[in-house]
């Protein structure tokens, strides 16, 4: 079994959702049960992944690859890399947790739901797994639909608006990433030989290919990422799909969908196109800052909780393209950590909105105040997550942005540091507007008499929000626990990219 | 041995946290006694740890935090964390731990009865962790990691009574302002990293000696750092958050807002010393004295004790940065310990009467206290004494170090830095004035409320011993046996002056000309002048001697400067020989600007937090309306445009192939019309058909 391991992880939650469909409606408890046993079985195969991981070697490990498509010899192709293991640890990690916190919020078309969700688990799984693009391509795509329902089915008042928006969006960007993927493929044909869309034989190759042509692919390929991740100015699906969503939903979007989008930057654009890279660090390295001070300006501006919430994502999210565009180990290091503290942070404070909108049933941050006097240990633990996205030091957030910001001072693929310095305004803000937020809905008198009888969390949630907080310190006390399986593979990443530079330059 | 100790004293607060947050509601008193024992032993051992480290001891451990080995391009990246233990954090120790537990065992009656008194034991345990984590630091980013810890505990202490907005509003303030202040030190400490890869004190020094980080960008770390040292230490331009933090519990303004958090950026520019460039030296005392300067003139006009006492702490505070600015290095840090002790005396006893008034702050409704609270009294005299820089107490000799210093570094760079000296002792008076016009509205004359007045007493003894233990620590003879000279007390030979490591050419005049005497004179082959113990003498002697003539002449002026103000005090307060309103309504715009505290507030409310709200409505339209706007324009366009094409496809192809249809049936409905099966009818058209046919070829 240990040899596809990569397999049962992808199969296992697609496979074991097709039995939902066959309980009894209306066995809401029995669905929910089987669903989260499905979500911890496949956490326990990922850690026994993660103990299996190799971390001193930088190749793929656990690969698994079989004809797929032979006449375009296009394969089933797995394999992990210390950068797709933090993912699928935190994509598996964050499922139960999301199932369990939300236990008692959906209640209509229960099935449908658990049977979306798990499906969803096992395509974000094969997405961060895939090394043939075209089966990449497929996952990418297959994400979308349990997406779309989950949204358009569960979601609020403007959920048609939100999901159609989201859906389209996105379509736009993995169309022309099909077909970036096809002419690439195309275009190694007489370089490998053959027509094959294997990940690491197109790489070897597409270093090589005229740089105008790569641009191209390059900009088709990061479009599609760009959307994703979101970055400015492709962000504005992101706030309508993250407050129209289910809370399971918008923990699910920002924990693990977003990633997907920094995920392909990192593997796929600078895997595939080091150099165009770049050459496009700077523009890069400036929507990222962009990014991080747009989007905190806006989350000051925000009214909706949830919508503040989501607008702080963009933010951070701008942080990890910095990363990307520092390309130093540090930088990547600090960005691949920051994937995850964002997805454990930001999933966090999507499920506090979670549980107090199942409370009180509004989002508007005029409504509260004085909570913490009424819920004291959602206020504690509220505060911690909060903290954790500010960045404070001994929480993981800190860990990140403190690898970014002096792994990109320094770049020699940026030339300035004047895109850092401006990143480092992100810190401010942020504690700007979570303090700000904390403050108006937490703090001070209670106004509102309709929060006065506001039920502080229950032992379930309570559980379901520890494994969280326990990485967050854990991150933040002790990052090399983590740091230390993806280090060989980010090293690899970068040393292509220096060596790309030295040979490629000398050939022109 | 010493490590081992230190990290006792550095966990057991955090120890105290960790037992009363989650236990406290069970333990007996909520566990107070706890929180207050723990640090008292932290006192014992901080004792301890400063008798067995001599003046030049280096006790150092590390731990490797996060490694990357060998990064391309860049070398190896190895962050440590680790303990340093020497002079200076060994003298830290014992003041965090002194004026902790002076505030723990001061709170178990203040704080008696609050509803959340365990966790206000356990927040003071954990400001206490992060506080002795700054102290014991041997580098910047632990430094940087406990700072923000700091800050985090001062925000949760300010707004303890969160109900209330001004705590809420200034425990938010306090927060952003400091992170403001952050982003330079954090920025700063990115600087020295890219340049010498380490965050380690002494590693950054070596590297700077060998000449790794010289020239703008040195001068730029070193001002970067020292803002952290702005926010923290509340110096201008960011020293607003200091007077609104006072919304915190009384006893938490003693032990943080006095003594010892805001002493971090002091104790951070003191650790940093070596590598400040003369320019950011520069900058630094500038700061300083204005800082001193303008909170001195506002402390002048305050109501409220402990906004009084708030503006004080950032003047002072104001004294050492421009002490550690002007190269007085030994005299900025012996100003931070003597401070603090006569500081948080204040602080208590300003809580003991606050205390005893039933939560009266403001002293225009007190008066005639002395009578009822003898020893609040008489150790807030004390400390006041200590102030304003009366002789026989530290102060005396800790700010008349000072003063000398500012009056050497004048003399030695001359031209326009004789404003320093100039201001500095204006402020020096100022603090006399306006410290005594304090005791005597508080606690002399009439009760102005007699209501109020006739229920006071003196505090209970948890309350009275901190205030006699850190009165009696004012005096000088704790530092120096020599009432009137510091420089031969322990405490000088203790902290002497440290060898600056920047470049020739950014050192100060006087810097420079002793060092490059020495080396071109003794040994010109020798590169490693800083490790040449003579030239460090030499070096020394440069400012040391400027001080050493500047000393009398110093102490006569502080003397007379602080005897007018202690004079016009009892002139306006005592003997009433003139009226302070009188007064006031002459110089009424100066008396204005004072007491509004020069509109810093209102301008950052106005102009920055204003034009920040306005700006981000703006990027909210933008966001709104032009990005996503051109997203859902696609749409729009693409819908019309498909239900353009639906139009047409509708009406124009469709409707061909309708048209051609309607044609056909309409055809059709007419041969239907025709077609109706009765034989009479074709027989009439047969007929009819013929006449046509007959008619038609007629013609032709």
């Amino acid at each position: 079994m240990i040899n596809n391991i990569l397999s049962f992880l992808i199969f296992l939650p697609i496979i074991l959702s097709i039995p939902i469909l066959f309980f009894k409606a209306g066995k809401d408890k029995l669905i929910k049960t089987y669903t989260i046993a499905v979500t911890i079985v496949v956490f326990i195969l990922s850690i026994i992944l993660y103990f299996g991981f190799d971390a001193s070697k930088s190749d793929f490990q656990f690969v698994e690859k079989v004809q797929w498509v032979t006449d375009f010899n296009i394969f089933y192709f797995l394999g992990v890399d210390g950068i797709s293991l933090l993912l699928i640890l935190l994509t598996t990690l964050i499922f139960p947790v999301t199932i369990l916190a939300v236990w008692n919020s959906i209640t209509t078309r229960t099935k449908e739901f658990y049977f979306l969700l798990l499906i969803l688990e096992g395509s974000l799984i094969g997405v961060f797994l895939s090394l043939d693009l075209i089966l990449f391509y497929v996952f990418w795509e297959l994400i979308l639909i349990p997406m779309y329902f989950i949204i358009g089915i569960w979601g609020g008042k403007n959920k048609y608006y939100a999901t159609v928006k989201f859906f389209l969006y996105t379509m736009f960007g993995s169309l022309l990433m099909l077909v970036a993927i096809i002419w690439l493929a195309n275009y190694a044909t007489p370089m490998i030989g053959k027509f094959t869309t294997d990940y690491t034989e197109l790489r070897k190759v597409s270093i090589f290919m005229p740089l105008n042509i790569q641009m191209w692919m390059f900009i088709f390929f990061g479009l599609s990422f760009a959307i994703k991740v979101p970055m400015f100015p492709f962000h504005t699906w992101l706030p309508d799909a993250h407050t129209e969503a289910p809370t399971a939903g918008s923990v699910i979007l920002a924990a693990v969908l977003l990633k997907m989008g920094t995920y392909g930057l990192l593997r796929f654009s600078i895997g595939l196109f080091p150099l165009t890279f770049v050459r496009f660090a700077v523009p890069i390295a400036i929507l990222g800052v962009i990014g991080i001070i747009y989007g905190a300006l806006l989350c000051i501006a925000q009214k909706d909780m949830k919508k503040l919430v989501a607008y702080s994502s963009v933010s951070h999210m701008g942080f990890i393209v910095l990363a990307l565009a520092g390309m130093t180990v540090e930088s990547v290091q600090g960005g691949l950590i920051q994937m995850v503290n964002h997805g454990l942070s930001t999933g966090a404070l999507f499920l506090f909105v979670g549980f107090i909108y199942d409370r009180r049933h509004t989002r508007e941050i005029a409504d509260y105040g004085g909570l913490t006097k009424i819920i004291p240990i959602f206020a504690s633990l509220f505060l911690v997550v909060c903290l954790s996205s500010i960045g404070l030091p001994g929480l993981n957030g800190f860990v990140g942005e403190f690898m970014i910001l002096a792994g990109s001072f320094a770049s020699p693929n940026l030339h300035n540091n004047i895109y850092t310095i401006l990143g480092t305004i992100g810190i401010v803000l942020s504690a700007v507007y979570l303090l700000w937020m904390y403050q108006r809905v937490m703090l001070g008198p209670v106004e509102n008499e309709a929060n006065r009888n506001v039920p502080d969390l229950n032992k379930r949630e309570i559980i379901s929000i520890i494994p969280i907080l326990l990485f967050i310190v854990w991150i933040g006390v002790y990052p090399n626990t983590f740091l230390s399986k993806s280090e060989a593979s980010v090293k690899r990443v970068i040393e292509n990219v220096e060596a790309a530079k030295k040979n490629i330059l000398n050939i022109y | 041995m010493l490590i081992s100790i230190s990290l006792l004293i550095l966990f057991l607060p955090l120890l105290s946290f960790l037992i009363l947050i989650f236990f406290g509601k069970k333990l007996p008193r909520q566990g107070d006694w706890l929180g207050t024992a723990i640090l008292i032993i932290c006192l014992g051992l901080a004792f301890y740890v400063l008798l067995n480290t001599g003046a030049s001891d280096k006790f150092n451990a590390i731990y490797n935090w996060i490694d990357l080995k060998d990064a391309p391009g860049f070398g190896p990246v190895k962050i440590n964390l680790g303990i340093l233990i020497d002079n200076l954090s060994a003298i830290m120790l014992v003041v965090v731990c002194l004026i902790s537990a002076a505030a723990h065992l001061f709170s178990t009656k203040y704080m008696e009865g609050d509803a959340k008194y365990n966790r206000y034991y356990a927040y003071l345990g954990i400001f206490t962790f992060s506080m002795l984590g700054i102290v014991l630091t041997d580098n910047l980013l632990m430094m940087y990691i406990f700072w923000e810890l700091v800050g985090l505990t001062s925000y949760l202490l300010i707004g303890f009574w969160y109900e209330n907005p001004g705590p809420q509003y200034a425990s938010k303030k306090a927060f952003i302002v400091n992170r403001i202040g952050d982003v330079g030190f954090f920025t700063g400490i990115m600087i020295v990293y890219v340049f010498t890869k380490s965050f380690t004190f002494s590693e950054i020094f070596a590297a700077i000696e060998a000449g790794q980080l010289t020239g703008g960008w040195l001068t730029a770390a070193g001002i970067l750092i020292f803002c952290g040292a702005i926010g923290k230490s509340a110096q201008f331009p960011l020293h607003v958050w200091l007077p609104d933090a006072m919304e915190g519990p009384t006893p938490v303004s003693a032990l943080i807002h006095a003594a010892t958090m805001v002493a971090a950026g002091v104790y951070l520019v003191t650790r940093t010393f070596p590598m400040m460039s003369a320019s950011a030296l520069t900058f630094i005392a500038y700061i300083g004295l204005i800082t001193a300067f303008i909170s001195a003139t506002i402390a002048i006009t305050q109501n409220d004790i402990k906004k009084v006492l708030a503006y004080s702490t950032v003047s002072q505070l104001g004294f050492m940065i421009m002490a550690l600015g002007v190269g007085a290095y030994t005299a900025g840090f012996f100003h931070l310990v003597t401070h603090a002790a006569f500081k948080a005396c204040l602080f208590l006893g300003a809580g003991s009467v606050i205390y005893g008034m039933h939560h009266e702050q403001d002293i225009r409704n007190m008066g005639g206290l002395k009578k009822k609270m003898r020893i609040t009294y008489l150790t807030f005299l004390m400390a006041t004494m200590a102030l304003s820089g009366v002789p026989l107490t530290s102060g005396f000799l800790s700010k008349d170090s000072i003063l000398a210093g500012t009056m050497a570094f004048a003399g030695l760079t001359g031209g326009f830095n004789y404003i320093i000296p100039i201001l500095a002792f204006l402020s020096a008076g100022m603090t006399a004035f306006y410290m005594f016009r304090l005791v005597f509205l508080t606690f002399h004359g009439e009760p102005k409320n007699k209501e109020k007045f006739d229920h006071v007493k003196e505090s209970p003894l948890p309350m009275t011993i901190p205030l006699i233990v850190l009165s009696v620590l004012s005096f000088f003879v704790f530092f120096s046996y020599n009432p009137i000279d510091a420089n031969i007390g322990w405490f000088a030979k203790y902290v002497p002056a440290v060898q600056t490591v920047v470049p020739e050419a950014q050192r100060f005049d006087f810097q420079k000309g002793t060092t490059e005497h020495i080396v071109n004179a003794e040994s010109p082959a020798s590169e490693t002048h800083g490790e040449n113990p003579a030239a460090v003498e030499e070096n020394h002697s440069a400012f040391t001697e400027a001080v050493h003539h500047a000393h009398y002449p110093a102490m006569g002026l502080s003397l007379f400067v602080a005897g007018m103000g202690i004079l016009l005090a009892f002139a306006f307060y005592k003997w009433k020989k003139f009226s302070a309103d009188a007064v006031a309504e002459k110089i009424k715009p100066l008396y204005t600007f004072s007491l509004n505290k020069w509109y810093f507030d209102e301008f950052y409310e106005g102009v920055i937090v204003k034009g920040l709200l306005m700006l981000t409505q703006a990027f909210r339209w933008f966001d709104n309306k032009v990005v996503d706007g051109v997203v859902n324009g696609a749409a729009y366009v693409t819908e019309r445009s498909s239900s353009g094409t639906g139009k047409f496809d509708n009406s124009f192809v469709d409707g061909l192939v309708n048209l051609i249809g309607s044609v056909v049936m309409f055809f059709g409905l007419i041969f239907r019309k025709i077609q109706t099966g009765r034989i009479q009818t074709y027989l009439a058209y047969v007929l009819f058909g013929i006449i046509l046919f007959y008619f038609i070829f007629r013609t032709m």
